[in-house]
């Protein structure tokens, strides 16, 4: 049944990525595909990065509201990126070899968002209302942040930083494609081999401990799973606020079960071809030359209310 | 409760200490002994730095004002126009009228910007008219998301028409480009706000309800629907002006109420006198920060005004408002 549900998404995403691959090409294979398949998969990455970060995220604060990006997740990584840079230069920083660069953010990222989110997830865990304001607060915090410290920042560094800090998936940087592929695949699997203790976990802090399972070290490890997806698919395309969220929405009206083998897969299918079958439509079909992440915005913004309104209905 | 009156008086000092130094202060050294012996020094202060510094006593007064008046008639200390649309609809308006009318004069953009405002707070309100009162902080998280979703539109069709940089100057607020003939539109914002003043006890009432007013003798309908056009029009003339600051609303009211309560017509001076001084604060630590540079005031009202916020969030006994 889900079986039938996934294999016709994974028929949709490779129509989505022939159509990307393929449409308004004016010059021959050999010349487009070098410029567009790194491109695609980038976006297949942030796409299986966003979704899957989601989920695991949901499924510890056991709420289908919550997002890393809603709770500032990925302006965090941002302020990192601008932080290092204001500390240590620009140009030194890009100097360094990127995998370094790259292991380095994504360590700090998972030691902020333990301190940060562990604490604010872990210890007062009822009051949702005010757990989801103030991740929409720290998320402003942290984007004013980021933008004092780019104005005290030179000029001639500054531009190092502007890669970083606006979602643009038409442009995507894929210099570090291999660095960011690597960890990405290590993050994905990681999540895949907890599938199992994800479903347990999902039922709640005292079923998990009655199954047997220690639920403050699974939140940690999940945790540190999503800081790593999060920061990869942020250094691509930069902070996307509410993507994770309609396509975990999405998932769940798919394949409504609790199971994390079918529900993991189905949010990566759908938000790869939202990302792929979006930038297609808006890059090649409609010639918009608005980044789809703000048009993810405005669509996630409403989805966001909608969910918020009808999960106060009894 | 405490009076303000003496609050008062202290700040109106240290208010116009905080002008001294603003007019002194900037790109060009300029000491009060070359101000009036050399040739150009008057002239200098008179076309560029007394109107920034009035800009910005004007700007943070108001946005004050409309702050506590927001908070007051939806009953609820987390709102202020920046943070629920009432700010993000004025730049959809501007935005609005540059690409239907370009080259519009400023008054048909300032009409456009006003009435932009006001659709956007009342659909904020239709929105919030649906939300149990048992959950208060629900007000503020829905008002942040609908003014980001708004700041997304406008970011489409900057997109589409080519203006992102147009619209960063609404965005961002920050009072560089202020100087004589490019402020005077705000002494508009700043008659409107004396008016609220006047109305200030009809607020009170309204802030107790609709059935409460009602029952007072009150044409709710009619102070409310006042009250919004004051504020969608302050807020349109500051967002023109000099762009959008946040929290300013949010901060002010907040501080001032806590020590010397809610009854506007005694604390709204002393609101708009303490706006005023933050926002000239800041703006003089904007000018000085990275001289001879200058950081959006905006942009240090942002970090500033979060960080208050989540201890406003956290300070306050879970039950309170």
């Amino acid at each position: 049944m889900h079986a039938r549900t996934l294999a016709l998404l994974a028929g949709v995403l490779a129509l989505c990525c022939l159509g990307y691959l393929t449409l308004g090409a004016r010059a021959g294979w050999d010349f487009i595909l070098p410029f567009r398949a790194p491109k695609l998969a980038a976006l297949l990455l942030v796409g299986a990065s966003v979704s899957t970060a989601t989920v695991l995220f949901q499924t510890i604060t056991n709420n289908r509201l919550l997002t890393p990006a809603i709770m500032g997740f990925d302006w965090l990584y941002v302020l990192l990126i601008t932080a290092t840079v204001y500390m240590i230069g620009g140009f030194a920083l890009a100097d360094l070899p990127p995998l370094l660069v790259f292991g380095l953010t994504s360590l700090i990222m998972v030691a902020a968002s333990l301190l940060l989110f562990g604490t604010l997830l872990l210890e007062t865990r009822q009051d949702l209302i005010r757990m989801i304001l103030t991740g929409v607060i720290l998320s402003g915090l942290f984007r004013a942040g980021n933008g004092l410290l780019q104005r005290m920042i030179d000029p001639n560094e500054f531009s190092v930083i502007q890669v970083a800090s606006y979602a643009r998936f038409n442009a995507i940087d894929t210099d570090i494609l291999p660095v960011a592929a690597l960890l990405t695949l290590l993050a994905l699997a990681a999540a895949w081999q907890m599938r199992h203790r994800l479903d347990v976990l999902s039922l709640g802090r005292d079923a998990a401990i009655n199954l047997g399972e220690d639920p403050r070290r699974g939140y940690l490890q999940v945790l540190v799973v999503v800081a790593v997806l999060v920061s990869v698919s942020t250094a691509f395309v930069g902070p996307v606020v509410f993507l994770g969220l309609i396509v975990a929405a999405i998932a769940h009206v798919l394949t409504p079960v609790p199971y994390h083998a079918v529900l993991l897969p189905c949010a990566a299918l759908v938000s790869m071809i939202t990302l792929v079958g979006g930038q297609t439509i808006l890059e090649r079909v409609l010639q918009l030359s608005t980044p789809l992440s703000v048009i993810v915005d405005v669509v996630g913004g409403a989805v966001f209310i909608l969910l918020l309104l009808g999960s106060l209905r009894p | 409760m405490a009076s303000p009156g003496r609050a008062f008086r202290i700040g109106l000092v240290l208010v116009a200490a905080l002008s001294v130094w603003s007019i002194f202060t900037g790109v060009i050294d300029l000491t009060p002994a070359q101000a009036f012996g050399e040739p150009g020094g008057l002239a200098l202060i008179a076309s560029s730095r007394a109107p920034r510094t009035l800009a910005v006593l004007i700007t943070g007064a108001m946005l004050a004002v409309a702050g506590a008046v927001m908070q007051v008639i939806l009953r609820n200390r987390f709102v202020e126009p920046m943070t629920i649309g009432t700010g993000q609809g004025a730049a959809l308006g501007i935005l609005i009228a540059s690409f239907l009318i370009p080259g519009a004069p400023l008054v048909v953009r300032m009409v456009f910007a006003t009435l932009t405002a006001l659709a956007a707070t009342f659909l904020f309100l239709a929105i919030v008219r649906r939300l149990p009162p048992t959950q208060p902080l629900l007000v503020p998280l829905i008002g942040l998301v609908y003014g980001g979703l708004l700041e997304a539109g406008m970011t489409f069709i900057a997109y589409q028409y080519d203006m992102m940089q147009y619209i960063q100057t609404w965005v961002s607020g920050e009072f560089s480009g202020v100087l004589l003939g490019r402020y005077e539109l705000l002494w508009i914002a700043a008659a409107v706000g004396a008016a609220l003043y006047l109305i200030a006890d009809q607020l009170a009432i309204a802030g107790l309800g609709r059935s409460m007013a009602v029952s007072l003798g009150l044409d709710y309908g009619q102070v409310m629907g006042l009250a919004l056009l004051a504020v969608a029009v302050v807020v349109s003339l500051t967002v023109v002006t000099v762009g959008m600051i946040p929290f300013v609303g949010l901060l002010v009211p907040n501080i001032v109420s806590r020590r010397y309560g809610d009854n506007l017509r005694r604390t709204l001076p002393l609101v708009a006198l303490t706006g005023a001084g933050l926002v000239l604060a800041s703006d003089i630590a904007a000018r000085l920060v990275r001289h001879p540079f200058e950081v959006p005031v905006g942009t240090i009202f942002g970090v500033l005004g979060a960080v208050f916020f989540l201890v406003l969030l956290y300070a306050r006994p879970r039950h309170a408002r």
